[in-house]
Protein backbone atom coordinates (compact mmCIF):
# COMPACT_ATOMS: atom_id res chain seq x y z
CA UNK A 1 0.00 0.00 0.00
CA UNK A 2 2.59 2.91 1.19
CA UNK A 3 4.65 1.51 -1.50
CA UNK A 4 1.95 2.27 -4.19
CA UNK A 5 1.30 5.72 -2.65
CA UNK A 6 5.32 6.27 -2.71
CA UNK A 7 5.53 5.42 -6.58
CA UNK A 8 2.05 7.30 -7.56
CA UNK A 9 3.38 10.74 -5.48
CA UNK A 10 6.86 10.06 -7.51
CA UNK A 11 4.97 10.00 -11.11
CA UNK A 12 2.76 13.13 -10.03
CA UNK A 13 5.89 15.06 -8.72
CA UNK A 14 7.80 13.91 -11.74
CA UNK A 15 5.38 15.17 -14.38
CA UNK A 16 4.78 18.30 -12.62
CA UNK A 17 8.11 19.12 -13.14
CA UNK A 18 8.24 18.11 -16.73
CA UNK A 19 5.23 20.33 -16.92
CA UNK A 20 6.97 23.51 -15.19
CA UNK A 21 10.44 22.72 -16.81
CA UNK A 22 8.42 22.14 -20.45
CA UNK A 23 6.16 25.71 -19.95
CA UNK A 24 9.90 27.37 -19.16
CA UNK A 25 11.38 26.18 -22.01
CA UNK A 26 8.16 26.57 -24.46
CA UNK A 27 8.30 30.62 -23.55
CA UNK A 28 11.58 30.17 -24.23
CA UNK A 29 11.21 29.12 -27.45
CA UNK A 30 8.03 31.35 -28.01
CA UNK A 31 9.91 34.45 -27.60
CA UNK A 32 12.73 32.87 -30.11
CA UNK A 33 10.64 32.12 -32.44
CA UNK A 34 8.80 35.60 -32.42
CA UNK A 35 11.89 37.52 -32.28
CA UNK A 36 13.71 35.35 -35.00
CA UNK A 37 12.89 38.09 -37.77
CA UNK A 38 15.35 40.17 -35.87
CA UNK A 39 17.76 38.01 -34.47
CA UNK A 40 17.78 36.31 -38.20
CA UNK A 41 18.65 39.53 -39.57
CA UNK A 42 21.42 40.18 -37.44
CA UNK A 43 19.85 43.17 -35.67
CA UNK A 44 19.19 41.77 -32.66
CA UNK A 45 22.33 42.96 -31.00
CA UNK A 46 22.39 46.38 -32.77
CA UNK A 47 18.68 46.56 -31.05
CA UNK A 48 20.82 46.00 -27.75
CA UNK A 49 22.64 49.25 -28.34
CA UNK A 50 20.11 51.45 -30.33
CA UNK A 51 17.61 54.26 -28.58
CA UNK A 52 13.79 53.75 -29.17
CA UNK A 53 12.34 56.26 -31.22
CA UNK A 54 9.54 54.47 -33.49
CA UNK A 55 8.89 57.70 -35.16
CA UNK A 56 12.65 57.18 -37.16
CA UNK A 57 11.98 54.14 -37.15
CA UNK A 58 14.75 52.81 -34.51
CA UNK A 59 13.50 49.79 -31.78
CA UNK A 60 16.89 49.46 -30.11
CA UNK A 61 16.17 49.31 -26.32
CA UNK A 62 19.94 50.54 -24.96
CA UNK A 63 18.14 53.24 -22.78
CA UNK A 64 15.62 50.08 -20.90
CA UNK A 65 18.66 48.27 -20.48
CA UNK A 66 20.38 51.06 -18.63
CA UNK A 67 17.23 51.91 -16.87
CA UNK A 68 16.55 48.26 -15.47
CA UNK A 69 20.39 48.06 -14.49
CA UNK A 70 20.49 51.43 -12.55
CA UNK A 71 17.09 50.70 -11.11
CA UNK A 72 17.95 47.20 -9.55
CA UNK A 73 21.10 47.40 -8.56
CA UNK A 74 20.55 50.84 -6.63
CA UNK A 75 17.38 48.98 -5.17
CA UNK A 76 19.93 45.89 -3.66
CA UNK A 77 22.34 48.41 -2.52
CA UNK A 78 19.40 50.03 -0.54
CA UNK A 79 17.50 46.25 0.62
CA UNK A 80 21.35 45.16 1.39
CA UNK A 81 22.08 47.10 4.67
CA UNK A 82 18.47 46.98 5.50
CA UNK A 83 18.01 43.42 5.03
CA UNK A 84 20.73 41.85 6.64
CA UNK A 85 20.61 44.52 9.58
CA UNK A 86 17.40 42.63 10.31
CA UNK A 87 18.92 39.25 10.44
CA UNK A 88 21.45 40.14 12.63
CA UNK A 89 18.68 41.60 14.75
CA UNK A 90 16.71 38.38 14.49
CA UNK A 91 19.54 35.64 14.54
CA UNK A 92 21.08 36.92 18.14
CA UNK A 93 21.33 40.97 18.48
CA UNK A 94 17.72 41.03 19.21
CA UNK A 95 15.15 40.19 21.63
CA UNK A 96 13.71 37.17 21.16
CA UNK A 97 10.36 38.15 21.57
CA UNK A 98 10.93 40.69 19.32
CA UNK A 99 12.83 39.14 16.48
CA UNK A 100 9.69 37.11 15.79
CA UNK A 101 7.88 40.00 15.92
CA UNK A 102 9.96 40.96 13.28
CA UNK A 103 10.35 37.75 11.48
CA UNK A 104 6.07 37.60 11.28
CA UNK A 105 6.16 41.00 9.52
CA UNK A 106 9.12 39.88 7.01
CA UNK A 107 6.96 37.24 5.80
CA UNK A 108 3.09 39.37 5.61
CA UNK A 109 5.73 41.86 3.92
CA UNK A 110 6.43 38.80 1.20
CA UNK A 111 2.56 38.80 0.18
CA UNK A 112 2.02 42.60 -0.30
CA UNK A 113 1.57 43.11 -3.70
CA UNK A 114 3.32 45.42 -6.00
CA UNK A 115 0.63 47.07 -6.91
CA UNK A 116 0.42 49.02 -3.17
CA UNK A 117 3.93 49.71 -2.94
CA UNK A 118 3.07 51.69 -6.54
CA UNK A 119 0.68 53.68 -4.73
CA UNK A 120 2.43 54.05 -1.75
CA UNK A 121 5.35 55.38 -3.82
CA UNK A 122 3.45 57.73 -6.03
CA UNK A 123 1.52 59.32 -3.04
CA UNK A 124 4.14 59.62 -0.56
CA UNK A 125 7.83 59.25 -2.02
CA UNK A 126 7.89 60.95 -5.18
CA UNK A 127 6.61 63.86 -3.64
CA UNK A 128 9.08 63.96 -1.43
CA UNK A 129 12.04 63.22 -3.81
CA UNK A 130 10.70 65.94 -5.73
CA UNK A 131 10.48 68.24 -2.92
CA UNK A 132 14.13 67.06 -1.70
CA UNK A 133 15.68 67.20 -5.00
CA UNK A 134 14.99 70.32 -7.37
CA UNK A 135 16.60 68.66 -9.98
CA UNK A 136 14.51 65.60 -9.80
CA UNK A 137 11.54 67.24 -12.11
CA UNK A 138 8.44 65.18 -11.64
CA UNK A 139 10.34 63.00 -8.09
CA UNK A 140 9.39 60.02 -10.35
CA UNK A 141 13.13 58.95 -11.43
CA UNK A 142 15.37 56.12 -10.77
CA UNK A 143 16.17 56.95 -6.92
CA UNK A 144 12.70 57.27 -6.15
CA UNK A 145 11.98 53.73 -8.07
CA UNK A 146 14.34 52.37 -6.51
CA UNK A 147 13.84 53.28 -2.77
CA UNK A 148 10.39 51.46 -3.55
CA UNK A 149 11.96 48.70 -4.98
CA UNK A 150 14.24 47.87 -2.19
CA UNK A 151 11.25 47.46 0.07
CA UNK A 152 9.92 45.19 -2.32
CA UNK A 153 12.99 42.92 -2.20
CA UNK A 154 13.99 43.00 1.30
CA UNK A 155 11.50 40.46 2.33
CA UNK A 156 13.24 37.69 -0.17
CA UNK A 157 16.56 38.79 0.76
CA UNK A 158 15.79 38.64 4.67
CA UNK A 159 14.34 35.07 4.51
CA UNK A 160 17.59 34.11 1.77
CA UNK A 161 19.52 35.04 4.33
CA UNK A 162 17.74 33.46 7.44
CA UNK A 163 18.25 30.70 5.80
CA UNK A 164 21.82 30.72 5.31
CA UNK A 165 22.35 31.70 9.10
CA UNK A 166 19.68 29.11 10.40
CA UNK A 167 21.89 26.51 8.32
CA UNK A 168 25.21 27.39 10.70
CA UNK A 169 26.25 24.20 12.40
CA UNK A 170 24.99 25.04 16.03
CA UNK A 171 28.09 23.17 16.98
CA UNK A 172 30.24 26.01 15.73
CA UNK A 173 27.97 28.52 17.34
CA UNK A 174 28.22 26.72 20.92
CA UNK A 175 32.08 26.33 20.35
CA UNK A 176 32.24 30.54 20.38
CA UNK A 177 29.77 30.87 23.26
CA UNK A 178 32.44 28.29 25.28
CA UNK A 179 35.13 30.31 24.54
CA UNK A 180 33.08 33.55 26.05
CA UNK A 181 31.73 34.84 23.00
CA UNK A 182 29.53 37.92 22.96
CA UNK A 183 26.68 37.75 20.68
CA UNK A 184 28.52 40.55 17.94
CA UNK A 185 31.64 38.80 18.36
CA UNK A 186 29.56 35.47 17.46
CA UNK A 187 27.84 37.11 14.62
CA UNK A 188 31.31 38.62 13.43
CA UNK A 189 33.54 35.73 13.64
CA UNK A 190 31.39 32.72 13.00
CA UNK A 191 27.76 33.49 11.64
CA UNK A 192 28.84 35.82 8.85
CA UNK A 193 31.40 34.06 7.13
CA UNK A 194 29.38 30.48 7.37
CA UNK A 195 26.08 31.93 6.47
CA UNK A 196 27.72 33.51 3.80
CA UNK A 197 26.76 31.36 0.81
CA UNK A 198 23.28 32.02 1.50
CA UNK A 199 23.31 36.23 1.94
CA UNK A 200 25.30 36.02 -1.70
CA UNK A 201 22.28 33.38 -2.72
CA UNK A 202 19.86 36.29 -1.60
CA UNK A 203 21.39 38.96 -2.72
CA UNK A 204 21.19 37.27 -6.17
CA UNK A 205 17.37 36.07 -5.86
CA UNK A 206 16.85 39.76 -4.76
CA UNK A 207 18.49 40.95 -7.82
CA UNK A 208 16.26 38.63 -9.58
CA UNK A 209 12.98 39.63 -8.43
CA UNK A 210 13.82 43.59 -8.50
CA UNK A 211 14.46 43.16 -12.76
CA UNK A 212 11.48 41.31 -12.93
CA UNK A 213 9.05 43.86 -11.26
CA UNK A 214 7.16 45.64 -13.59
CA UNK A 215 4.44 47.94 -11.66
CA UNK A 216 6.89 49.44 -9.50
CA UNK A 217 9.09 50.73 -12.36
CA UNK A 218 6.32 51.43 -14.29
CA UNK A 219 4.64 53.57 -11.65
CA UNK A 220 7.30 55.66 -10.23
CA UNK A 221 10.12 55.38 -12.70
CA UNK A 222 8.95 57.65 -15.10
CA UNK A 223 9.07 55.74 -18.04
CA UNK A 224 11.13 57.99 -20.35
CA UNK A 225 13.00 57.07 -23.37
CA UNK A 226 16.31 58.06 -23.12
CA UNK A 227 19.42 56.66 -21.47
CA UNK A 228 19.58 57.61 -18.04
CA UNK A 229 22.38 60.20 -16.90
CA UNK A 230 22.00 60.58 -12.99
CA UNK A 231 19.50 58.64 -10.40
CA UNK A 232 17.57 61.77 -10.24
CA UNK A 233 16.57 61.31 -13.92
CA UNK A 234 13.27 59.51 -14.99
CA UNK A 235 14.22 56.12 -16.83
CA UNK A 236 12.25 52.73 -18.25
CA UNK A 237 13.16 49.24 -17.34
CA UNK A 238 12.89 46.52 -19.82
CA UNK A 239 9.51 45.14 -18.11
CA UNK A 240 7.78 48.36 -18.26
CA UNK A 241 9.12 49.14 -21.70
CA UNK A 242 7.02 45.55 -22.96
CA UNK A 243 4.09 46.71 -20.71
CA UNK A 244 3.59 49.87 -22.26
CA UNK A 245 4.43 48.82 -25.98
CA UNK A 246 2.21 45.35 -25.77
CA UNK A 247 -1.37 47.19 -26.77
CA UNK A 248 0.21 48.60 -30.51
CA UNK A 249 -0.05 46.88 -33.89
CA UNK A 250 1.14 43.45 -33.82
CA UNK A 251 2.25 43.95 -37.75
CA UNK A 252 4.73 46.24 -36.77
CA UNK A 253 8.64 46.03 -36.15
CA UNK A 254 8.08 48.00 -33.09
CA UNK A 255 5.73 45.17 -31.94
CA UNK A 256 8.70 42.58 -33.18
CA UNK A 257 10.92 43.92 -31.07
CA UNK A 258 9.07 43.71 -28.21
CA UNK A 259 9.99 40.07 -28.11
CA UNK A 260 13.61 40.80 -28.75
CA UNK A 261 13.33 43.06 -25.28
CA UNK A 262 11.53 40.03 -23.67
CA UNK A 263 13.83 36.98 -24.97
CA UNK A 264 16.74 40.22 -23.13
CA UNK A 265 15.08 39.95 -19.37
CA UNK A 266 14.94 35.81 -19.76
CA UNK A 267 18.64 35.41 -20.36
CA UNK A 268 19.18 38.19 -17.86
CA UNK A 269 17.06 36.05 -15.26
CA UNK A 270 18.16 32.96 -16.19
CA UNK A 271 22.31 33.57 -15.75
CA UNK A 272 20.82 34.72 -11.86
CA UNK A 273 19.22 31.71 -11.80
CA UNK A 274 22.20 29.74 -12.65
CA UNK A 275 24.44 31.95 -10.37
CA UNK A 276 22.30 30.95 -7.92
CA UNK A 277 23.03 27.42 -9.00
CA UNK A 278 25.98 27.27 -9.07
CA UNK A 279 26.80 28.78 -5.66
CA UNK A 280 23.84 26.49 -4.28
CA UNK A 281 25.94 23.37 -5.38
CA UNK A 282 29.34 25.10 -4.01
CA UNK A 283 27.62 25.62 -0.82
CA UNK A 284 26.41 22.18 -1.04
CA UNK A 285 30.26 20.39 -1.35
CA UNK A 286 31.35 22.34 1.67
CA UNK A 287 29.10 20.87 4.36
CA UNK B 1 -1.70 46.97 -16.34
CA UNK B 2 -3.92 49.20 -18.88
CA UNK B 3 -6.57 46.69 -19.05
CA UNK B 4 -6.30 46.57 -15.42
CA UNK B 5 -7.28 49.94 -14.80
CA UNK B 6 -9.74 49.98 -17.96
CA UNK B 7 -11.57 47.14 -16.01
CA UNK B 8 -11.87 48.59 -12.87
CA UNK B 9 -12.75 52.51 -14.62
CA UNK B 10 -15.53 49.45 -16.74
CA UNK B 11 -16.72 48.24 -13.30
CA UNK B 12 -17.31 51.84 -11.69
CA UNK B 13 -18.82 52.62 -14.81
CA UNK B 14 -21.00 50.28 -15.19
CA UNK B 15 -22.22 50.63 -11.42
CA UNK B 16 -23.72 53.83 -11.93
CA UNK B 17 -24.98 53.59 -15.39
CA UNK B 18 -26.92 50.44 -14.15
CA UNK B 19 -28.58 52.84 -11.54
CA UNK B 20 -30.05 54.82 -14.77
CA UNK B 21 -30.47 52.04 -17.04
CA UNK B 22 -33.81 52.30 -18.72
CA UNK B 23 -35.67 49.81 -21.20
CA UNK B 24 -34.93 51.54 -24.64
CA UNK B 25 -32.56 50.68 -27.75
CA UNK B 26 -31.50 47.74 -26.48
CA UNK B 27 -35.06 46.06 -27.26
CA UNK B 28 -34.37 46.00 -30.75
CA UNK B 29 -32.00 43.10 -30.23
CA UNK B 30 -34.44 40.90 -28.59
CA UNK B 31 -35.19 37.57 -29.87
CA UNK B 32 -31.96 37.95 -32.04
CA UNK B 33 -28.72 35.64 -31.59
CA UNK B 34 -25.69 35.76 -32.98
CA UNK B 35 -22.21 37.32 -32.82
CA UNK B 36 -20.43 40.36 -33.48
CA UNK B 37 -16.89 40.74 -33.68
CA UNK B 38 -15.48 43.96 -33.01
CA UNK B 39 -11.56 45.41 -33.28
CA UNK B 40 -9.16 48.26 -34.00
CA UNK B 41 -9.19 51.93 -31.90
CA UNK B 42 -8.81 51.48 -28.06
CA UNK B 43 -10.00 55.01 -27.20
CA UNK B 44 -13.30 53.08 -28.55
CA UNK B 45 -13.16 50.06 -25.85
CA UNK B 46 -14.61 51.59 -23.22
CA UNK B 47 -18.14 52.55 -25.13
CA UNK B 48 -18.04 49.72 -26.82
CA UNK B 49 -18.00 47.43 -23.53
CA UNK B 50 -20.91 49.76 -21.98
CA UNK B 51 -22.75 49.23 -25.38
CA UNK B 52 -21.73 45.68 -25.19
CA UNK B 53 -22.66 44.64 -22.00
CA UNK B 54 -26.11 46.59 -22.01
CA UNK B 55 -27.05 45.15 -25.28
CA UNK B 56 -25.79 41.03 -23.72
CA UNK B 57 -26.70 41.55 -20.43
CA UNK B 58 -30.70 42.12 -22.27
CA UNK B 59 -29.95 39.64 -24.15
CA UNK B 60 -28.33 36.32 -23.63
CA UNK B 61 -28.06 34.79 -26.98
CA UNK B 62 -26.15 37.55 -28.73
CA UNK B 63 -21.71 38.01 -27.70
CA UNK B 64 -20.21 40.64 -29.12
CA UNK B 65 -16.29 40.65 -28.66
CA UNK B 66 -14.20 43.19 -28.52
CA UNK B 67 -10.33 43.74 -29.38
CA UNK B 68 -8.10 46.60 -29.74
CA UNK B 69 -5.08 46.69 -32.13
CA UNK B 70 -5.17 50.52 -33.07
CA UNK B 71 -7.09 52.19 -35.76
CA UNK B 72 -4.90 50.93 -38.87
CA UNK B 73 -5.58 46.76 -37.88
CA UNK B 74 -9.63 48.08 -37.17
CA UNK B 75 -9.99 49.46 -40.70
CA UNK B 76 -7.53 46.37 -42.08
CA UNK B 77 -9.41 43.50 -39.96
CA UNK B 78 -12.36 44.96 -40.97
CA UNK B 79 -11.88 45.39 -44.77
CA UNK B 80 -10.25 41.69 -44.78
CA UNK B 81 -13.68 40.35 -42.96
CA UNK B 82 -12.17 38.75 -39.99
CA UNK B 83 -14.35 41.58 -37.94
CA UNK B 84 -17.82 42.89 -38.19
CA UNK B 85 -16.91 46.39 -37.41
CA UNK B 86 -13.35 48.36 -37.68
CA UNK B 87 -13.03 51.21 -35.06
CA UNK B 88 -10.56 53.99 -36.01
CA UNK B 89 -9.70 57.24 -34.35
CA UNK B 90 -9.20 58.69 -37.43
CA UNK B 91 -11.54 58.99 -41.23
CA UNK B 92 -10.24 56.14 -43.06
CA UNK B 93 -8.71 57.31 -45.81
CA UNK B 94 -10.03 57.75 -49.89
CA UNK B 95 -7.58 54.55 -50.70
CA UNK B 96 -8.79 52.65 -47.89
CA UNK B 97 -12.34 53.18 -48.30
CA UNK B 98 -12.04 52.40 -52.11
CA UNK B 99 -9.98 49.18 -51.06
CA UNK B 100 -12.01 47.61 -49.04
CA UNK B 101 -15.43 49.20 -49.64
CA UNK B 102 -15.59 50.66 -46.47
CA UNK B 103 -18.73 52.58 -44.81
CA UNK B 104 -18.01 54.75 -41.36
CA UNK B 105 -20.16 55.90 -38.92
CA UNK B 106 -18.97 58.49 -36.31
CA UNK B 107 -20.82 58.08 -33.38
CA UNK B 108 -18.72 60.55 -30.86
CA UNK B 109 -15.88 63.60 -31.23
CA UNK B 110 -13.03 63.40 -28.95
CA UNK B 111 -11.11 66.82 -27.71
CA UNK B 112 -7.80 66.40 -26.43
CA UNK B 113 -6.29 69.30 -24.26
CA UNK B 114 -3.19 70.52 -22.87
CA UNK B 115 -3.58 70.54 -18.55
CA UNK B 116 -1.21 71.77 -16.08
CA UNK B 117 -1.35 71.30 -12.28
CA UNK B 118 -3.94 74.09 -11.08
CA UNK B 119 -1.56 75.60 -9.30
CA UNK B 120 0.06 76.43 -12.34
CA UNK B 121 -0.01 80.57 -13.05
CA UNK B 122 0.28 79.22 -17.02
CA UNK B 123 -3.20 78.63 -18.26
CA UNK B 124 -2.72 79.88 -21.47
CA UNK B 125 0.18 79.16 -24.37
CA UNK B 126 0.77 79.71 -27.91
CA UNK B 127 1.04 76.71 -30.75
CA UNK B 128 4.40 77.85 -31.18
CA UNK B 129 5.18 76.97 -27.19
CA UNK B 130 3.39 74.19 -26.56
CA UNK B 131 5.94 72.59 -29.57
CA UNK B 132 8.75 74.32 -28.10
CA UNK B 133 8.07 72.59 -24.95
CA UNK B 134 7.22 69.31 -26.34
CA UNK B 135 10.41 69.23 -28.19
CA UNK B 136 12.53 70.42 -24.72
CA UNK B 137 13.46 74.00 -26.29
CA UNK B 138 11.64 75.57 -23.13
CA UNK B 139 12.49 73.83 -20.43
CA UNK B 140 11.39 75.62 -17.28
CA UNK B 141 8.49 78.01 -16.42
CA UNK B 142 9.23 81.45 -15.84
CA UNK B 143 9.99 81.61 -20.06
CA UNK B 144 6.52 81.74 -20.00
CA UNK B 145 5.61 83.90 -17.15
CA UNK B 146 5.35 81.35 -14.50
CA UNK B 147 7.82 80.37 -11.32
CA UNK B 148 11.26 79.39 -11.84
CA UNK B 149 10.71 75.49 -12.15
CA UNK B 150 11.64 73.24 -14.33
CA UNK B 151 9.00 71.98 -16.89
CA UNK B 152 7.81 68.11 -16.35
CA UNK B 153 6.60 66.97 -19.51
CA UNK B 154 4.20 64.16 -19.72
CA UNK B 155 3.28 61.80 -22.66
CA UNK B 156 1.65 58.73 -23.27
CA UNK B 157 2.90 55.60 -24.70
CA UNK B 158 2.87 55.05 -29.23
CA UNK B 159 -0.49 53.05 -28.89
CA UNK B 160 -2.31 55.61 -27.53
CA UNK B 161 -4.93 57.26 -29.87
CA UNK B 162 -4.80 60.64 -27.67
CA UNK B 163 -1.02 60.87 -27.81
CA UNK B 164 -1.88 60.28 -31.61
CA UNK B 165 -4.27 63.56 -32.01
CA UNK B 166 -2.38 65.32 -30.27
CA UNK B 167 0.98 64.91 -31.76
CA UNK B 168 -0.42 65.72 -35.34
CA UNK B 169 -3.16 68.69 -34.37
CA UNK B 170 -1.28 70.24 -31.36
CA UNK B 171 2.38 69.62 -32.10
CA UNK B 172 2.19 69.24 -36.07
CA UNK B 173 3.63 66.03 -35.28
CA UNK B 174 6.93 67.94 -34.32
CA UNK B 175 9.33 66.24 -31.69
CA UNK B 176 8.58 64.97 -28.17
CA UNK B 177 11.80 65.29 -26.00
CA UNK B 178 13.19 61.38 -24.78
CA UNK B 179 13.63 62.91 -21.45
CA UNK B 180 9.42 63.43 -21.13
CA UNK B 181 7.64 60.82 -18.55
CA UNK B 182 5.75 58.31 -19.96
CA UNK B 183 2.01 57.37 -18.17
CA UNK B 184 -0.13 54.51 -19.30
CA UNK B 185 -3.75 56.20 -19.21
CA UNK B 186 -5.75 59.79 -19.24
CA UNK B 187 -6.48 58.37 -15.55
CA UNK B 188 -2.83 58.11 -14.70
CA UNK B 189 -2.23 61.47 -16.47
CA UNK B 190 -4.40 63.14 -14.90
CA UNK B 191 -2.76 61.86 -11.11
CA UNK B 192 0.25 62.39 -12.59
CA UNK B 193 0.01 66.50 -13.01
CA UNK B 194 -2.31 66.38 -10.17
CA UNK B 195 0.55 65.75 -7.80
CA UNK B 196 3.36 67.52 -9.83
CA UNK B 197 3.36 71.07 -9.52
CA UNK B 198 5.48 71.63 -12.83
CA UNK B 199 3.96 68.94 -15.38
CA UNK B 200 2.49 69.80 -18.21
CA UNK B 201 0.78 66.64 -20.28
CA UNK B 202 -3.05 66.04 -22.08
CA UNK B 203 -5.61 64.32 -21.58
CA UNK B 204 -9.29 63.96 -23.51
CA UNK B 205 -11.69 66.62 -23.20
CA UNK B 206 -14.04 63.91 -21.23
CA UNK B 207 -11.65 63.30 -18.64
CA UNK B 208 -10.79 66.72 -17.55
CA UNK B 209 -11.85 67.78 -14.05
CA UNK B 210 -10.70 70.03 -11.23
CA UNK B 211 -7.62 67.60 -10.86
CA UNK B 212 -6.21 69.32 -13.69
CA UNK B 213 -5.71 73.07 -15.95
CA UNK B 214 -6.84 72.67 -19.01
CA UNK B 215 -4.21 75.09 -21.41
CA UNK B 216 -5.76 77.59 -23.34
CA UNK B 217 -4.59 77.07 -26.42
CA UNK B 218 -3.79 79.78 -29.12
CA UNK B 219 -6.84 81.50 -27.02
CA UNK B 220 -9.59 78.38 -26.55
CA UNK B 221 -9.58 76.52 -23.52
CA UNK B 222 -9.90 72.71 -24.02
CA UNK B 223 -13.69 71.79 -23.48
CA UNK B 224 -16.63 69.87 -24.36
CA UNK B 225 -18.49 72.82 -25.39
CA UNK B 226 -15.39 74.56 -27.54
CA UNK B 227 -14.91 71.13 -29.29
CA UNK B 228 -18.09 70.85 -29.96
CA UNK B 229 -18.67 74.04 -31.37
CA UNK B 230 -15.22 73.27 -33.62
CA UNK B 231 -13.08 76.04 -32.10
CA UNK B 232 -10.87 74.09 -30.45
CA UNK B 233 -9.20 72.17 -33.15
CA UNK B 234 -7.28 69.21 -31.41
CA UNK B 235 -10.23 66.82 -31.99
CA UNK B 236 -11.04 64.16 -33.94
CA UNK B 237 -14.08 61.78 -34.60
CA UNK B 238 -14.64 58.31 -33.41
CA UNK B 239 -15.44 55.95 -35.96
CA UNK B 240 -16.98 52.50 -36.35
CA UNK B 241 -16.41 50.69 -40.41
CA UNK B 242 -18.15 48.15 -41.45
CA UNK B 243 -17.32 46.68 -44.81
CA UNK B 244 -20.14 47.92 -47.60
CA UNK B 245 -23.65 48.68 -46.15
CA UNK B 246 -24.25 46.88 -42.49
CA UNK B 247 -26.81 44.34 -42.21
CA UNK B 248 -28.57 42.13 -39.27
CA UNK B 249 -26.90 42.53 -35.73
CA UNK B 250 -24.03 44.57 -37.13
CA UNK B 251 -26.22 47.49 -38.36
CA UNK B 252 -28.25 47.52 -34.60
CA UNK B 253 -25.12 47.88 -32.80
CA UNK B 254 -24.17 50.98 -34.91
CA UNK B 255 -27.74 52.11 -34.59
CA UNK B 256 -27.79 51.41 -31.10
CA UNK B 257 -24.41 53.42 -30.43
CA UNK B 258 -26.55 56.44 -32.29
CA UNK B 259 -29.20 56.29 -30.24
CA UNK B 260 -30.09 58.33 -27.36
CA UNK B 261 -29.07 55.15 -25.11
CA UNK B 262 -25.89 54.76 -27.10
CA UNK B 263 -25.20 58.49 -27.42
CA UNK B 264 -25.99 58.56 -23.47
CA UNK B 265 -22.59 56.04 -23.01
CA UNK B 266 -20.81 58.08 -25.47
CA UNK B 267 -21.28 61.13 -22.44
CA UNK B 268 -20.19 59.39 -19.88
CA UNK B 269 -17.29 57.91 -21.04
CA UNK B 270 -16.74 61.10 -21.45
CA UNK B 271 -16.73 61.87 -25.57
CA UNK B 272 -18.77 64.73 -27.23
CA UNK B 273 -21.53 62.76 -28.82
CA UNK B 274 -22.89 63.53 -31.97
CA UNK B 275 -26.30 63.12 -31.88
Amino acid sequence: MTRVTQQTARIVFFLSAAVSAMAAALVFGFLLVFGFPLIGGGEFFSLLARPWSPGQGLYGFLPMITGTAAISFLSIVFALPLSLGTVCFMGGLGPARISRLVDGFVRFMTGIPTVIYGFLGIFLLVPVVRTLFTSAGSGMCILSASLMLSLLVSPTMILFFKDGFDSVDVRYIQAADALGADSVQRLIYVILPEAWPGIVTGIIMGLGRAMGDTLIALMIAGNAVHVPGSILDSARTLTSHIALVSASDYDSLAFKSIFACGLTLYVLNAFAVIAVRKLGGKRGQAR
Amino acid sequence: MKTGIAAIGLLAGSVLFLGTAQAGAVDSFSGLSGEIRISGGTAHIPVMKEAAKQIMTANPDISISIAGGGSGVGIKQVGEGIVDIGNSGRAATDAEVEKYGLKLFKWAIDGVGAAVNPGNPVTSLTKAQLKDIYSGKITNWKDLGGKDAPITVYTRDESSGTRAVFWKKALDKGDIVSSANFVVSNGAMKTAIANDPNAIGYVSVGHMDASVAGVALDGVFPTIDTVKSGEYKVARGLYSNTQGDPSGLTQLFIAYLLSPEGQRIVVQKGFVPVN
